[in-house]
């Protein structure tokens, strides 16, 4: 048994057979075989490794022709690894004493040396792990034959383990099958983790490398609450997780039936509880747990995988089709484009040699400069505002003069619909978001000149705290009860008091129970969350008084690190609702 | 008729007795497929001597002593052909040509 601790991006808990997706996809189909077929089966493993023998011979005739003989010999040994009469003995020992399939036994043993050999002291020695490795899919290559996606087509349940997986990976994920899944990359805002949270399925990210640990079909534990990923657990882990799978469905449940009371807090004070969306589809998300908006519609779908721009009337249709699911009365915020120019592969125009895109051109700063791009999704939401309660809100802001150019160019666009006699509301809000610690700074002014703000606190706290949330070395670094944050969040509350704007969080802080009470306290009356944390964050809120929370702000308010602030935090939730999973 | 015959060599070469050395010596090995070859360090039990990985796991840097062990029909030749891969240089001709 093997515990590794990551970051809980989903949560739920679920046991199953591990699936592993290396780099080059290729997965382990199954663990045990049919006593009967163990002489088929050891007849499959020597074909495929006569094949995987002379495809390295190739590899060396090929590679000594290219770049000279010293480099192709070191397929020769690959060759001689591939007939080590030890290597061989130990797999098909594993397949007749112990009746495992195939790939199962090379993985097992091959991961099994690997792993030996990366201990060794001298690199010459402990790199050769990586030579394993490569032999290992080799064989595997030929056992399972090609594969296009390994997780496209799959039609049994399994554990998804992988170094890294694209948002797009995930989102095609079929949770029917798809217990769960753990990475060794990825930090708690990555797109991919977003995405886990979307499709409800239980996810650790940003373990670090193990995956050298596991072979496929291993059982595994994935705890999406707490983090915790448990290879080949023992029988009583594996019991007391039975339990605990069991428990939070049950708490899950509980959590439904708060769908259609208000998020209101015992003294009676009403909150809003908003829902982040990227996909329109995602509005039946918001209305499913009771939310009561659309905090934040993400609009980078409607760029991304395009060949070209979307028109103006794709991205009508778009804002219609949320508008119609959630209704004429509930706000909805429209974040316009928050893309960096490294996404938009189809604008060659666009394409730029940036050294650190996090800081170059992206976001409000693209529109800005690209205004064609920008007018047509502002005319996009104009048309549509009419049909609901539409708000726009300009993301990444950092000066005062780009809020002050967003404004002109919405105006200019709003003259243009006026002209051509086409209907929008006249008066739909315009929100700045604060996300970047200048803005966050100059909140006072900026309030002067908008109907409100949303703190993006994603942003806001890799800004703030130089920390790159998707780098698992510095991820650490990235804290939402960092006291640097929360002293920012609290400047920004006063600023908009005394404008009288309304304030919303719609960072993944706004859906962390742990920090309910502190926003709560601190002033906050709207969060907008992934949908699926809504009714734990509205069990939170019906739980507390305002002046309790208020108290509870301004004691974190004073600790000095962010462990300090965490560590009562979770205290005082566990305090007052002891059922609340809390990490 | 068999005989079982050792001999310990003492790893000259800089980066040790690793993956180019091995193969060498799995080569030479093979051309007496009906010897029984292992390599053994001091006090430890012997390795397959046809096995990549179990040599290569053996871990022998520079300095390390190994004994190698042969027996078998034309023990005594094999054995010479073995040790003789030890006086090879492996690391010179590693560096890549410019």
């Amino acid at each position: 048994m093997e515990i590794k601790r990551g970051i809980p991006v989903s949560p739920g808990v679920a046991i199953g057979p591990a699936l592993v997706v290396d780099t080059e996809g290729i997965r382990i189909p199954r663990r045990y075989i049919d006593k009967s077929k163990i002489s088929d089966e050891v007849e499959r493993l020597r074909y495929a490794l006569r094949l995987a023998v002379a495809d390295a011979k190739v590899n060396q005739q090929a590679i000594t022709e290219k770049v000279g003989k010293q480099y192709g010999a070191i397929f020769a040994a690959h060759a001689l690894l591939i007939e080590d009469p030890e290597l061989i003995r130990e797999i098909e020992q594993l397949i007749t004493q112990k009746a495992h399939g195939a790939e199962y036994a090379v993985s097992r043993t091959m991961r099994r040396h690997a792993k030996a050999l990366a201990a060794l002291n001298q690199p010459i020695f402990s790199q050769r792990s990586t030579d394993l490795i490569d032999i290992e899919k080799s064989i595997l290559r030929h056992l399972v034959g090609e594969h296009g996606d390994p997780l496209q087509g799959l039609d049994v349940p399994a554990i998804i383990l992988a170094h890294d997986l694209t948002p797009s990976q995930t989102a095609n994920l079929d949770p029917k099958y798809v217990y769960a899944f753990a990475t060794e990359a990825g930090g708690k805002a990555s797109h991919t983790a977003i995405m886990a949270g979307v499709l409800e399925i239980p996810a650790v990210v940003g373990l670090g490398r193990f995956l050298m640990d596991v072979s496929g079909g291993d059982e595994v534990i994935i705890d999406g609450n707490r983090g915790v990923v448990i290879l080949n657990p023992d029988e009583e882990t594996r019991e007391r997780h039975l339990v605990l799978q069991k428990q939070f469905g049950f708490f899950a449940k509980r959590l439904d039936e708060l769908r259609t009371l208000p998020a209101q807090t015992l003294d009676g004070t009403r909150l809003l509880l908003l829902g982040n969306i990227e996909f329109p589809q995602e509005s039946s998300h918001c209305n499913d747990r009771g939310a009561d908006g659309v905090g934040l519609y993400r609009t980078e779908f409607l760029y991304l995988n395009k060949t070209e721009d979307p028109n103006e009337s794709e991205q009508f249709e778009a804002y219609m089709s949320v508008l119609r699911s959630i209704g004429p009365q509930k706000e909805v915020v429209i974040r316009t484009l928050d893309l960096g120019a490294d996404k938009l592969f189809h604008r060659d125009d666009l394409q730029m040699d940036e050294k650190n895109p996090f800081l170059g051109m992206r976001s409000v700063r693209l529109c800005l400069r690209n205004m064609a791009l920008f007018k047509t999704q502002l005319r996009a939401i104009l048309r549509a505002s009419p049909f609901g309660n539409l708000c726009i809100m300009f993301p990444m802001v950092s000066t005062l003069m780009e809020l002050r150019q967003c404004r002109m160019i919405l105006a200019d666009v709003k003259e243009e619909l006026e002209e051509e006699k086409i209907d929008f509301n006249r008066k739909i809000p315009i929100g700045t978001m604060i996300e970047v610690p200048s803005a966050a700074l100059m909140a006072e002014e900026l309030a002067k000149e908008v109907d409100f703000f949303s703190i993006g606190t994603n942003d806001l706290i890799q800004y703030t705290l130089a920390a790159d949330r998707t780098n698992e070395h510095v991820a650490s670094l990235y804290n939402a009860g960092d006291p640097s944050v929360l002293r920012l969040i609290d400047h920004v509350l006063r600023a908009a008091a005394k404008s009288r704007i309304d304030v919303c969080v719609c960072g993944e802080m706004s859906g962390d129970p742990v920090y309910t009470i502190l926003l709560v306290g601190l002033g906050l009356r709207q969060l907008s969350m992934t949908p699926q944390c809504i009714p734990e964050i509205k069990k939170i809120i019906r739980s507390i008084s305002i002046d309790e929370a208020k108290q509870i702000a301004q004691d974190a308010l004073r600790f000095e690190t962010a462990r300090d602030v965490n560590n009562f935090l979770r205290e005082q939730t566990r305090r007052i609702l002891p059922e609340v999973v809390v990490n | 008729m068999s005989e079982s015959l050792r001999q310990t060599v003492t790893i000259t070469n800089p980066n040790g007795f690793h993956m180019r050395p091995i193969e060498a010596f799995i080569m030479a090995a093979n051309r007496y497929p009906d010897c029984n070859v292992t390599v053994a360090k001091a006090g430890k039990d012997p390795a397959n001597g046809r096995s990549m990985l179990a040599l290569l796991e053996l871990y022998s840097p520079a300095g390390t002593e190994l004994v190698i062990e042969v027996s078998g029909p034309r023990a005594a030749e094999a054995l010479q052909a073995l040790v003789q891969v030890f006086q090879l240089n492996f690391d010179e001709e590693e560096q890549p040509t410019r």
